[in-house]
């Protein structure tokens, strides 16, 4: 590889920021002064290219310290990684939260997705776009899904420097959004993780018993609420045992594909190729989904040891945690919790002195709902593009580094501490025969107490929008979110599991409950949906990238329009989706059509 | 005497495309199998020379067992396999795919589409005048070769070429995302300021048209270009000892491009710059 790099140069601070991560540079090759050495050897090949995971920290870097990623930022950091300048372009435009040209260091991201829009995000918008106009210092972006539905509307602020600072506003005013820009020092603290669970401190609760109850800095107080007897009770049942204990608990992901966790597990350890990999996807970006925030701020403890006990289970001593670059609190949280376990000999060489290795390295995301797919998620890690590999190989058996990963996301993971200390059967007993356990749902829209509610599998919808305080006129359920389906107010006795909720047609997704009123309305709601997919596509597979463009031009087209108006759009949207849902590389093209083709079929939104 | 390397012996497996019984060796695509029972199942972005990437879809069969479609170029063939290349499914898939790209790119260039979009009823003026196109002046910066990216249909070939599958310049990359995602180099600029070495790979492989001589994009746009008017001629690269061929593509006695053919066991179709591009001083008449 005879690399090319421009004539431009980093800025000092620039190149700073780069070093402190990386370290300073050594030589000439990797953009140090020369030395009389660097006449005698090249630095760089195999060596700095097994780096390459680096460049997405490194553009973290940048962009954290500066506000944006200028060419000669961008070369310094691919002198130093050995990337293709080229390559390191395509990444850092891949991403929505980075900027390549040029922009203030202050950029307020305004959440204008379904909940925030059913919440009013657009008026706020303008608000915010009124007073912080040119010459303000704070550039305003308009934001798919934050994470903060149950307080909706949201923004988060993002003031570039050393070091970055971060304020969330929500519910947010145009007062409160604009301090948070201006100020994000001064704004206020967000309320604790336990007001997003309306349940909290209930005694029956599994997942989210500790929320609340436990100070989410302390590794002590976690200990005391019992933290830690699942993973001693791993290394008492060996990884074999671990792994039947799961499978004989019936767990399935709860990411959205519903597969059963003892399955990939076994897999995944049963493969010959080394080092196996255990990765957490903490990337929810699905509009309306806010759970796994709430467990990494309420109790982070939790995952880390769910993940040392996966890890163990799959034979992995390397773990990664890719977390959504729109979570800061979750962030700060994860990152103590993880320091915290390594000072006390829980995660490092020697876990628990059970003579296990086993480590946790968080990745941040940068704002794209596609790597929230388990293969884009790989090369979001790797340093390359986040776009889904076609399968198979499927990740068990290639997957980071093209080595056998296991990949759950962090609700999922959560679930294993339960089963190792109650036991496969008790856990079992929960739920139904065909969904086992307790499942998390993400309530917001128009009802009383939006929040994370914990029920066994097997409660209707009815039941759980009766427990967030369903409001009168509901017009419509989003279940599942922007990639799930809309049933009607008459169909609340559907059961929430998953066999139930594939029985009535539709889907129970990642957990996702929107409740819509009928003063939303439904035609502006499904071109949300549609805007969302189309900025969302990754774009490397023809159906999806411009079937979500088509999808859209539909929509917008028939947006004031009923019955016979509209008729030829549905047919065309209806045999655009057909495609899209067979012929798309991954589940985001495949889905992007599904909560339209709902409201079309169950709604009757433009009849 | 060319060599051949016949490689190591692989296994026969056994399966039905279309309800035929079908032989293919492991490791084998659903495409080449198809492709040996006499069946051609349409595709843009495959190419002999790569590894396919299957973002096109066009390409897409049923098989038995499989939740969605899948990409015949890539799909490795399984013993007991039941592949059905041409179901209503299928060909719904293949249409509206064709549509799409036909609304949104310019397929004047790309061989065999005109024909797809026939055989498939496609129509892709039914999205409407409004329907988004990708819209992009041809970016002419150099004397050597043209990026047309209204033509591109991102299927990923150039950056391959360019990249680990053979050139290892890696100039070219895929940036943005979406329906905004282009090929670009470093920084998005002209090429005269990139890692591009011209070797003119990515245009030996470019399905398109996107990329072409600067000579060849002149001519059309001259109408002068008339590629029934032309011979190939086959020949050895004089520039060093490495014995590449060139295919030396010419109108009215002239050169107007050249390729390479890409079943050279060396070269496999690619060259450097100066066989693909130094061809002037063969004309030279002075």
């Amino acid at each position: 590889m005879d690399l090319h790099f421009g004539d431009s140069k980093p800025t000092d601070e620039e190149r700073a920021a780069i070093d402190t991560l990386l370290g300073p540079p050594e030589s000439s090759w990797e953009g140090a002064d020369r030395s009389d050495a660097d006449l005698r050897w090249a630095r760089g090949g195999r060596a700095a290219r097994e780096r390459r995971d680096l460049l997405l920290p490194g553009l973290h870097a940048v962009h954290d310290r500066i506000g944006w990623i200028s060419e000669g930022a961008l070369d310094y950091l691919c002198r130093r990684l050995t990337v293709p300048p080229a390559e390191a372009y395509g990444v850092a435009t891949f991403y929505a939260m980075f900027s390549v040209k040029p922009r203030p260091a202050t950029v307020l991201h305004v959440c204008t997705d379904l909940a925030c829009a059913a919440a009013g995000a657009s008026e706020l918008c303008a608000g915010v776009e009124a007073r912080l106009g040119l010459g303000s210092g704070v550039s305003v972006e308009r934001s798919p899904c934050l994470g903060l539905c149950e307080r909706a509307p949201a923004a988060l602020a993002v003031k570039a420097g050393d070091p970055v600072r971060t304020a969330v506003s929500a519910p947010a005013t145009v007062e409160r959004a604009v301090l948070a820009a201006s100020a994000p020092d001064s704004a206020p603290e967000e309320p604790p993780a336990a007001l997003a669970v309306p349940q909290a401190g209930d005694p029956s609760l599994t997942l989210l018993g500790r929320v609340g109850v436990v100070d989410p800095a302390s590794l002590d107080d976690y200990r005391a609420h019992g933290g830690y007897t699942a993973l001693r009770q791993a290394f008492a049942l060996g990884p074999a045992g671990v792994i039947r204990e799961v499978t004989d608990a019936g767990l399935v992901g709860r990411g959205g594909a519903a597969f059963p966790t003892g399955r990939k597990w076994q897999a995944t350890a049963s493969q010959p190729g080394h080092p196996h990999y255990l990765v957490c996807n903490a990337d929810e970006s699905e509009p309306g989904t806010f759970k796994d925030r709430v467990v990494m701020e309420g109790d982070p403890y939790s995952l880390v040891e769910a993940m040392t006990i996966a890890a163990y289970a799959v034979g992995a001593h390397r773990g990664y945690l890719y977390l959504r670059g729109e979570y800061p609190r979750a962030l700060r949280r994860m990152e103590h919790a993880i320091g915290q376990a390594r000072a006390r000999g829980l995660l490092g060489d020697d876990v628990l002195g059970q003579g296990y290795a086993f480590d946790i390295e968080i990745r941040r995301g940068a704002g794209a709902y596609i790597c929230g797919e388990e293969t884009a998620l790989f090369n979001s890690i790797e340093g390359y593009r986040g776009e889904p590999r076609s399968k198979p190989p499927f990740p068990v058996e290639k997957g980071l580094f093209g080595r056998p990963t296991a990949e759950n996301n962090v609700e999922t993971l959560v679930n294993v501490l339960p089963i190792l200390t109650m036991g496969a059967p008790a856990y079992a007993a929960t739920g139904t025969g065909g969904s086992t356990g307790p499942k998390l749902f993400c309530v917001s829209g128009s009802v009383d107490r939006p929040g994370i509610y914990e029920l066994p599998f097997g409660a209707t919808l009815g039941e759980l929008l009766e427990l967030a305080g369903v409001r009168e006129r509901l017009r419509a359920v989003l279940l599942g979110g922007a990639a799930g389906g809309f049933v009607r107010p008459d169909e609340l006795d559907i059961p929430l599991t998953f066999e139930g909720t594939r029985a009535a047609g539709t889907t129970l997704g990642s957990g996702v409950v929107l409740a819509f009123d009928d003063t939303v309305p439904l035609p502006r709601l499904l071109l949300r949906i549609a805007e969302f997919f189309r900025d969302e596509s990754c774009g490397q597979c023809v159906p999806c990238r411009v079937g979500t463009v088509r999808q859209e031009e539909a929509l917008h087209r028939i947006v004031e329009r009923t019955g016979a108006d509209a008729a030829a759009d549905i047919t065309l949207l209806r045999e655009v989706g057909r495609a899209m849902k067979d012929a798309s590389i991954c589940g985001l093209g495949q889905t992007a059509w599904n909560a339209v083709e709902s409201a079309i079929d169950r709604l009757g939104a433009y009849e | 005497m060319t060599v051949t390397s016949l490689g190591i012996p692989r296994r026969l497996l056994e399966f039905t495309i279309d309800g035929q019984s079908v032989r293919a060796p492991e490791g084998s695509t659903i495409l080449d199998a198809c492709r040996s029972a006499g069946k051609d199942v349409p595709t843009l972005c495959q190419g002999d020379t790569l590894t396919p990437k299957n973002a096109c879809r066009v390409c897409v069969v049923e098989v038995e067992g499989a939740r969605t479609l899948v990409p015949a170029c890539s799909r490795k063939a399984e013993a007991g396999m039941e592949v059905r290349t041409d179901t209503e499914r299928a060909r719904h898939s293949r249409k509206v795919v064709l549509e799409l790209l036909a609304s949104s790119v310019d397929l004047s260039t790309t061989p065999e589409v005109a024909g797809w979009l026939k055989e498939y009823e496609a129509k892709p003026d039914r999205f409407g005048p409004d329907a988004a196109r990708v819209d992009e002046q041809p970016r002419i910066d150099n004397d050597l070769y043209v990026r047309d990216y209204d033509k591109c249909i991102l299927c990923y070939k150039c950056v391959d070429a360019c990249g680990d599958q053979w050139q290892n310049t890696f100039a070219i990359s895929v940036t943005g995302r979406g329906f905004d995602a282009r090929i670009a180099v470093e920084h998005d600029g002209p090429l005269t300021d990139s890692a591009c070495v011209y070797c003119g790979n990515c245009i030996e492989v470019c399905p398109t048209g996107a990329l072409s001589f600067k000579s060849e994009f002149d001519m059309r746009a001259a109408g002068t270009w008339d590629e029934s008017a032309q011979t190939g001629t086959t020949t050895v690269c004089a520039y060093c000892g490495v014995g590449c061929n060139l295919t030396l593509h010419v109108q009215d006695n002239e050169i107007v491009k050249v390729t390479s053919p890409h079943d050279n066991p060396v070269t496999h179709g690619n060259l450097c710059i100066k066989g693909r591009f130094g061809y002037q001083h063969v004309q030279n008449r002075d």
